[in-house]
């Protein structure tokens, strides 16, 4: 095979090259080391990626030293990058846009012809891991037959999982047999599974995708030198790498553990899991060639998948569209935060208080109705920044600062120098008016009120204020540390300081803001809720919990719907089924069978360590009797439909202001998931769109070729 | 009171500074910090916790070489945070000084083990960037105008003495290449360079040899050079030193530290002077330093067996040895090439010196004291005396 064979993808490309430039390097035994750099001459704001154009100059370079090593000028090559970067994988603008399945399988063959020859070199190759090496990029690395590592390099990973692909440039056949069975499993289906995990130097070490590791301030001369030692005879150790004994008896078992956790876990909607752990599984005794080739046809099928648009579409949501909070008034209106005040010291107020605390590092004061409480709520700050020091996650420099940094009253006057008010009380109108009516006769006029309502009108809560503009929603989700998204919510007297100085607050804690309406249920609880009550509507009909779950499965959410009610807890769900019901009793749905749910107190049974194993035969008799059965299929067809039509109501209310703002919340906050591209794009798909509303929430819709 | 050694030293490959330089795109901390690591890699029986300081000297301490370089390249390089480190600055003879207030620190007894060294990227620091000389210096004619441009302080000794002729100059700059030349081929100036990588628009390049060097130059080549500084002037870019981007540091310990860590010293510090000039004949200073240095050693210029002096004008190393009536050509000095071919990164030369000298002290047992010496801008010189460690006692 020839460049020119793939002559098809060098036109019409607009592709930030990452060129190859080669120098040689005379090594202290007297032999020549070529030495090519990845360097696309940008700064380090654009790391280096790996596109058309791109890999075939590699291959020009590589081959024209191919000679040079037949002839004797060279006795070994090693490639590394530009400053803090080896390569940032396949240039995905440009694999997210493939016009058709026959490009992206070239592109994908391109690959393999251009780092496989760094498996098939006349004289030993190595890969100088200098910084960030992901996707494509580290299987750069795993072509070669050596690899140092920088100490510091940022991240190595697989993440192709995480966006709907898989590691098809030799990562999924040389991996497994470069670092054994359990370890790739690990590196390409676990971690990008886990958040998009990544690998630090040192694991990538102790895992043996890299044979040594250097300090970063002379890392190249010391790789060179190493190299040096490797050319004249050394043999690193690869204690992992597998034996005949791990492929005949650990291989496929270990797969097949894999693939059933996965399933637990993530259903079998997302198809890239699954196809990698095929290839993973094959790699075991097929040959390279053949290895490469399921790769091609795999990534080819994932390429132009519906999956892998909609991924790119949630990580640019996710990458991007989350960075340019949709209207949101100019930050510079922001007013300094420079000290919180928390009402309530009750668990969620609790936590307010050491996320500020940790994350604004400004004054944090709390307060409740009797200082039994007030003391209950410091004391259980102290002791979770107690436990993050226990951790290594803080130091102690920083635990006493923001311990300092807390205190607590009875007296409401000492919020009088507050810029920052927030709530965490009892979810109830006339508290929640009450707290703020005190609070405004004491905090200065500049001062931003918050309420972390989720159900109750922010505009009425506001009624009470002398300065109404001054009140915004903060609606965090649960548990407050870890979930990523906050919903804003911009009253309709809310003015832009506040608004402002609310995404300034949320931008500060590290979470993903979006500005909603003052409407019921926001983004996140409003779909959820329709949803559940859907799920609940279907449980009451007759139809097995089971049943009801499976209709749901297409969807490909993490979890399903009953696990789902008892993680956010069978009496917030019910509760939020009311509200719905009471915003709109036409579309939503509320039961009482919930409420009797929520006070059984389960609906699954589990096993010892907490996985759900069934269902509970009481929560079974608490919803029986329901006679109207619907298939599975009709279930789900009026599910999407109705999620379609509430979207469209959504966007037609102003809610939000964008289909990409509903997915980004939904993704964020509920978990949803990125092969989906959170939900629009398979209302899109699935035809539900056009059948609400007779057009798309996407033109053009985001799919596969 | 204890005795100062040099135990050790080395230095990055010196390059051409400017855009078509090896290091343009590598900066100054850098080179320092991977000298430093370099170094001390070749002594893994010294604890690093036992580095008293670390003087680093940097003739413009701003950008890359500000923040206190001496602090910042000792956190760079990674070395424990108990060992201190600071600036320093005297121009050319920045590493030079750093030798020698170090070095007086160890001899009273306040420190045993010291780094001591220097930085210039000349690419990125340009001569006098960023100067704002007092407009006093020209109002009171405190001093010549000329005095701030090295060339013209240059062209002003021959000037002052007609006997240095540019055909003189030129042959010694042409003796410098051609000796730095042979040093090479026999391998003494490799063995105590650090490899550098170094980041260019072409790729990574991993440098182990000056950039700089014209083993290839002729008088006849040199005739007809362009003279920069004046018309019909005598300095040309062949019979001076070139801007350079360079570093060199060096390892000093004290008697003590010596025999506990099982050290090797090259040589011992036997005294230093620095002493001023008028600044536009700046090149004359290492005449005067070299003097009082021998004074206060009691030592006379007939003791003296090995001189390393650096470079910076043919015409102003000229001037030396006729000072102190030495023929041009003299085997004892520069004998491994000089500044002319190597090149200057002015704050970091003094180390280079050191190394050179002791190098040859290493192999010419016979020789018991040498100098290093050097003229600096504003109108100074400096010298130290060294004794030679190997020095068997058997005067040829």
């Amino acid at each position: 095979m020839k460049l020119d064979y793939f002559e098809e993808l060098w036109s019409n490309q607009d592709e930030v090259i990452t060129h190859s430039y080669v120098q040689d390097v005379k090594l202290k035994s007297g032999k020549t080391l070529a030495l090519i750099t990845l360097d696309n001459g940008k700064d380090h704001t654009r790391p280096s990626t790996l596109g058309p154009l791109t890999l075939k100059q590699f291959s020009e370079k590589v081959e024209a030293l191919e000679v040079r090593a037949k002839n004797g000028e060279i006795h070994g090559l090693a490639i590394t990058g530009k400053p803090y970067f080896l390569a940032a994988g396949a240039d995905l603008s440009k694999a997210g846009n493939l016009a058709s399945s026959r490009a992206g399988r070239l592109f994908v063959e391109l690959g393999h012809f251009a780092l496989g020859k760094l498996g098939n070199f006349p004289v030993p190759t190595f890969v100088f891991i200098n910084g960030l090496a992901l996707g494509g990029g580290l299987e750069i690395a795993l072509n070669a037959n050596y690899r140092t590592v920088n100490k510091a390099a940022p991240a190595i990973a697989l993440p192709e999982v995480f966006l709907g692909l898989l590691p098809g440039w030799g990562g999924a056949y040389l991996l497994p047999n470069l670092i054994g069975i359990r370890n790739a499993l690990k590196v390409i289906i676990e971690n990008p599974l886990k958040q998009n995990r990544m690998l630090s130097p040192k694991e990538a070490l102790d895992l043996g995708i890299a044979d040594v590791m250097f300090e970063p301030q002379r890392f190249i001369e010391d790789s060179v030198a190493w190299a040096d030692k490797v050319l004249s005879g050394l043999k690193p150790t690869r204690k992992n790498k597998p034996g005949l004994f791990e492929k005949l008896v650990v291989w496929s078992p270990a797969v097949g553990i894999a693939r059933k956790m996965l399933k637990q876990k993530i259903g079998t909607v997302p198809l890239a899991p699954y196809a990698a752990l095929d290839l993973i599984d094959e790699a075991k005794f097929s040959s390279k060639e053949a290895g490469f080739k399921r790769e091609d046809e795999e990534l080819e099928k994932l390429i132009s998948s519906d999956q892998f648009r909609a991924s790119m579409y949630a990580f640019n949501l996710v990458q991007k569209h989350a960075k340019n909070p949709q209207g949101a008034p100019d930050p510079k209106l922001a007013i300094k935060v420079q000290k919180v005040g928390i009402v309530g010291a009750g668990l969620m107020a609790s936590q307010f208080a050491l996320l500020f605390l940790r994350r604004l590092g400004v004054p944090v004061i709390i307060t409740d109705v009797s200082q039994e409480r007030v003391d209950k709520g410091l004391a259980y700050v102290r002791s979770e920044l107690d436990k993050l020091v226990e951790k290594g996650r803080m130091s102690v420099d920083d635990r006493n600062r923001f311990s300092a940094n807390l205190s607590g009253t009875l007296d409401l006057k000492d919020f009088a120098n507050c810029d920052w008010v927030i709530e965490a009380v009892f979810e109830e109108m006339k508290i929640k008016q009450d707290v703020f009516t005190r609070v405004e006769q004491v905090v200065r006029e500049d001062c931003v009120l918050a309420t972390n309502t989720s159900s109750l009108s922010v505009d009425e809560i506001a009624k009470v204020l002398k300065h109404p503009e001054r009140m915004v929603g903060f609606h965090f989700f649960n548990p407050v540390a870890v979930m990523p998204l906050l919903e804003v919510v911009k009253a309709p007297k809310s003015n832009d300081v506040s608004i402002a100085t609310a995404m300034r607050v949320a931008k500060d804690l590290k979470k993903t803001a979006v500005i909603t309406s003052d409407s019921t249920g926001f983004v996140v609880n409003r779909l959820l809720g329709y949803l559940l009550g859907e799920a609940m509507r279907a449980v009451d009909e007759g139809i097995p919990f089971e049943e009801v779950a499976d209709a749901i499965a297409p969807l490909g959410l993490p979890m399903n719907p009953f696990d789902l009610l008892e993680l956010v807890g069978l009496q917030v769900g019910a509760h939020v089924l009311d509200s719905m019901y009471g915003f709109s009793s036409e579309r939503f749905y509320k039961t009482e069978s919930l409420h009797a749910l929520a006070k059984y107190g389960k609906i699954r049974t589990k096993d010892a360590k907490g996985n759900p194993t069934g269902y509970d035969p009481e929560a079974i008799k608490i919803v029986s009797g329901g006679t109207r059965v619907r298939t599975k299929a009709e279930v789900f067809d009026q599910l999407i439909v109705g999620l379609a039509k509430e979207i469209r109501l959504m966007l037609d209310e102003g809610v939000v202001q964008s289909a990409e703002d509903i997915d980004l919340c939904m993704i964020m906050g509920a978990g949803w998931p990125f092969h989906m591209g959170g939900i629009t794009p398979y209302l899109d798909r699935v035809g539900a769109s056009q059948k609400v509303f007779g057009k798309s929430f996407h033109t053009p819709m985001i799919r596969g070729v | 009171m204890q005795n100062t050694y040099f135990v050790d030293g080395v230095r990055t490959p010196f390059g051409k500074a400017g855009e078509k330089g090896v290091y343009w795109n590598t900066r100054a901390d850098d080179l320092i910090v991977k000298s430093m690591i370099g170094l001390l890699d070749r002594h893994p029986n010294l604890p690093k916790e036992s580095i008293d300081d670390v003087a680093i000297a940097a003739t413009t301490q701003t950008g890359d070489q500000g923040l206190t370089i001496g602090r910042t390249s000792t956190l760079l390089a990674g070395l424990p945070l108990s060992v201190p480190g600071f600036a320093i600055d005297r121009m050319c003879a920045g590493a030079m000084t750093a030798v020698t207030m170090t070095g007086s620190a160890i001899g009273v007894g306040a420190y045993d083990v010291v780094l001591a060294g220097g930085v210039e990227h000349m690419g990125r620091h340009p001569m006098g960037e960023g100067a704002d000389p007092n407009p006093r210096f020209i109002a009171e004619k405190l001093v010549d105008p000329e005095a701030l441009n090295m060339g013209n302080t240059a062209e002003k000794i021959h000037d002052r003495f007609p006997s240095l002729t540019k055909e003189r100059a030129d042959a010694f700059a042409v003796r410098s290449q051609q000796r730095a030349a042979a040093a090479y081929d026999k391998g003494y100036i490799q063995q105590d360079l650090v490899t550098i990588s170094a980041t260019t628009a072409e790729g990574v390049r991993v440098v182990d040899r000056d950039e700089l060097l014209r083993p290839d130059s002729t008088i006849e080549g040199m005739k007809d050079l362009k003279t920069p500084f004046r018309a019909g002037g005598k300095v040309t870019a062949g019979n001076a030193s070139p801007l350079t981007d360079g570093a060199t540091i060096s390892l000093l310990a004290g008697d003590q530290a010596v025999k506990q860590y099982g050290l090797k010293p090259r040589m011992r510090m036997v005294g230093f002077a620095f002493a001023g000039v008028e600044p536009e004949i700046m090149g004359i200073g290492p005449i005067p330093s070299t003097e009082k240095a021998l004074k206060k050693a009691g030592l006379s210029i007939d003791d003296i067996g090995l001189f390393e002096i650096n470079e910076a004008f043919a015409v102003q190393v000229l001037s030396f040895l006729e000072h102190f009536k030495i023929a041009d050509d003299d085997k004892r000095v520069n004998a491994w090439g000089g500044a002319i071919a190597f090149g200057h990164p002015l704050a970091s030369s003094g180390v280079r010196l050191m190394n050179q000298l002791s190098r040859q002290f290493e192999m010419q047992p016979d020789v018991r004291y040498g100098i290093t010496s050097m003229c600096i801008g504003l109108g100074m010189g400096g010298t130290v005396i060294w004794e030679n460690e190997f020095f068997d006692g058997k005067k040829k």
